[in-house]
């Protein structure tokens, strides 16, 4: 099998996740905090064993941790330390002698935008700094599938700009890219496509745009009504909403203030459907 | 270069960068025991009697900094710290890491004794030790005893916070009660059959023998039976609590 195929289930954080991402994709795991999202990656790398389904990552099942799997991954973990007296340009060499066919060390370097601090102890990096030491780590072996885990997840804006560029420039190399994250906008801004997590279940899987537009193909029209409040409704027709409200004011002879017609977008179809969870009474 | 030996002897080399880099192991695992040598070498310096004690007791006690403490501190730094699952990540095979860890205290243990032995020769007038292999066999008992225990130890503490508090509620009294200031035999009786049952003592009292007293190794072995039982039980502590990541909750 050359791609990624998998579909598990564990009973407690992941509940019968299943997907597939094809070679030279970015995929991400879209969800918020504890729904099962690190589980899942953990899996796929091999630090977790799954209790139930079939899982299989570059045709090996990770769960043994075969190192022939190991020399064509890289990992990016959520947080993880490094040893804190050696400097980038030490740690990534030191690293290349891992893997059978390592890039070129001043590449990565320059890759990863660590030329500046190349020669600076790990333990003096900055966070930014050491996101980027721990992509430089994950890179040098020039591996095929990428994990990251939460890239960048307490990052300001401009490290996250910054991080998202070398996102973009692994998938510019054509490695296959599996990344979580809780940004919506990280995830529409860097993944071919998306499954939003939720309660280990995933709850809707496509590509950014699709997933706003196609996952629910309603319109959303909302105005002010005579007493200034604001009305939302949901509607599959909008031309028969729109005559229905146009007409009835024109005969009441008032306005529609604030009157928009839209779409939902990511962000709503992502609240949507895990609110729908939450309601439900048992989990 | 990704022969396990060459990969052992890669990260070997990093590991002894890393560790002179870094004051406060350096300072501990290597400096605290010659430092006690010079104090007390100097407190002693009029009586031959406390040299011959306190130059094999300091022995002992630089194998068990140099393993015990350094390996206990060390991986509950490099697990909760996430550098262990980190590098379970890459195809770096867990033997050859271990490994280099073990050449790596193996090395400081190495220096520490040459000097401490050095020191005893030229400062303390101990003169060169009686018995070679009698040496070598205790400090690779006692090694490997304290190397495991130490492991074992790692897999105990909750966090690295607490780490200094855990090792050295073990190695503070660890080292009075083996008798390393002092002749284990002189304590009154309830302390001495504590320490009969701790390994440094029997470590103590093997290169007490070798390096000084000259007494026959065949008269030791029970002292040796007792580092490999310790030993023993510190190898299957180790390998069956080890984990490559920092607990969770």
């Amino acid at each position: 099998m050359r791609d990624l195929h998998k579909s598990y289930a564990d009973v407690h954080a992941v509940q019968g996740i299943d997907f597939e991402v094809a070679r030279g994709e970015v995929f991400g795991l879209l969800g918020p905090n504890g729904a099962g999202k690190t589980t899942t990656v953990e899996v796929l790398e091999g630090y977790r064993e799954r209790s139930r389904g079939i899982v299989s990552v570059l045709g090996h099942d990770p769960a043994g941790r075969p190192r022939a799997l190991r020399e064509r991954v890289g990992i990016v973990l959520q947080s993880s330390g490094i040893y804190r007296h050696a400097t980038p340009r030490e740690l990534i060499t030191h690293w290349a002698g891992f893997y059978p066919a390592a890039r070129d060390v001043e590449e990565v370097i320059d890759l990863a935008g660590l030329r500046e601090s190349e020669h600076v102890l790990a333990r003096k990096l900055s966070g930014g700094q050491a996101r980027r030491l721990d992509f430089a780590l994950a890179l040098i072996g020039d591996p095929e599938l990428i994990f990251l885990d939460e890239p960048t997840t307490g990052f300001d804006p401009a490290a996250r700009r910054a991080a998202w560029d070398t996102i973009r420039a692994l998938a510019d190399l054509g490695k296959t890219v599996l990344l979580t994250t809780h940004y919506l906008d990280e995830a529409q801004a860097l993944c071919d496509r998306v499954a939003i997590v939720k309660d280990g279940r995933i709850l809707a899987v496509g590509a950014p745009a699709e997933l706003g537009v196609g996952a629910s193909s309603r319109y959303r029209v909302s105005w002010r009504d005579d007493d200034g409040e604001l009305v939302m409704r949901e509607t599959d027709d909008p031309t028969a909403l729109l005559h229905q409200l146009t007409s009835a004011a024109l005969a009441r002879g008032t306005g529609l203030e604030d009157l928009s017609v839209g779409r939902p977008s990511l962000e709503d179809v992502y609240l949507e459907l895990t609110a729908e969870i939450d309601a439900e009474p048992s989990r | 270069m990704t022969g396990a030996l060459a990969l052992t002897w890669r990260q070997y080399r990093l590991e002894r960068k890393m560790f002179w880099r870094n004051p406060s192991a350096a300072f501990f695992n290597f400096l605290l025991p010659l430092l006690f040598l010079a104090l007390f070498g100097a407190i002693f310096s009029g009586s031959q009697e406390d040299l011959d004690v306190i130059v094999p007791g300091i022995a002992g006690m630089s194998i068990m900094t140099t393993t015990f403490v350094a390996l206990a501190m060390n991986l509950v730094f490099l697990r909760e710290q996430g550098v262990l699952k980190r590098l379970r990540g890459t195809p770096l095979p867990s033997g050859t890491y271990l490994a280099s860890l073990a050449a790596h205290a193996v090395t400081n243990t190495a220096i520490q004794l040459s000097v401490v032995i050095g020191a005893g020769a030229l400062l303390f007038g101990v003169g060169l030790p009686e018995d070679w292999v009698m040496l070598v066999v205790f400090v690779a008992a006692g090694v490997a005893c304290l190397a495991g225990l130490g492991v074992a130890l790692s897999h105990a503490i909750p966090n690295f916070d607490s780490a200094p508090a855990y090792v050295n509620a073990i190695f503070l009294p660890v080292i009075v009660l083996s008798g390393v200031f002092y002749d284990a035999d002189t304590a009154p009786t309830f302390l001495r059959d504590i320490a009969q049952a701790l390994p440094l003592t029997h470590l103590i009292d093997g290169l007490s023998a070798a390096m000084v007293t000259g007494a026959a190794f065949a008269d030791h072995l029970d002292d040796l039976a007792v580092l490999l039982i310790w030993g023993a039980l510190g190898a299957l502590l180790a390998v069956r609590g080890f984990s490559w990541e920092a607990r969770r909750g």
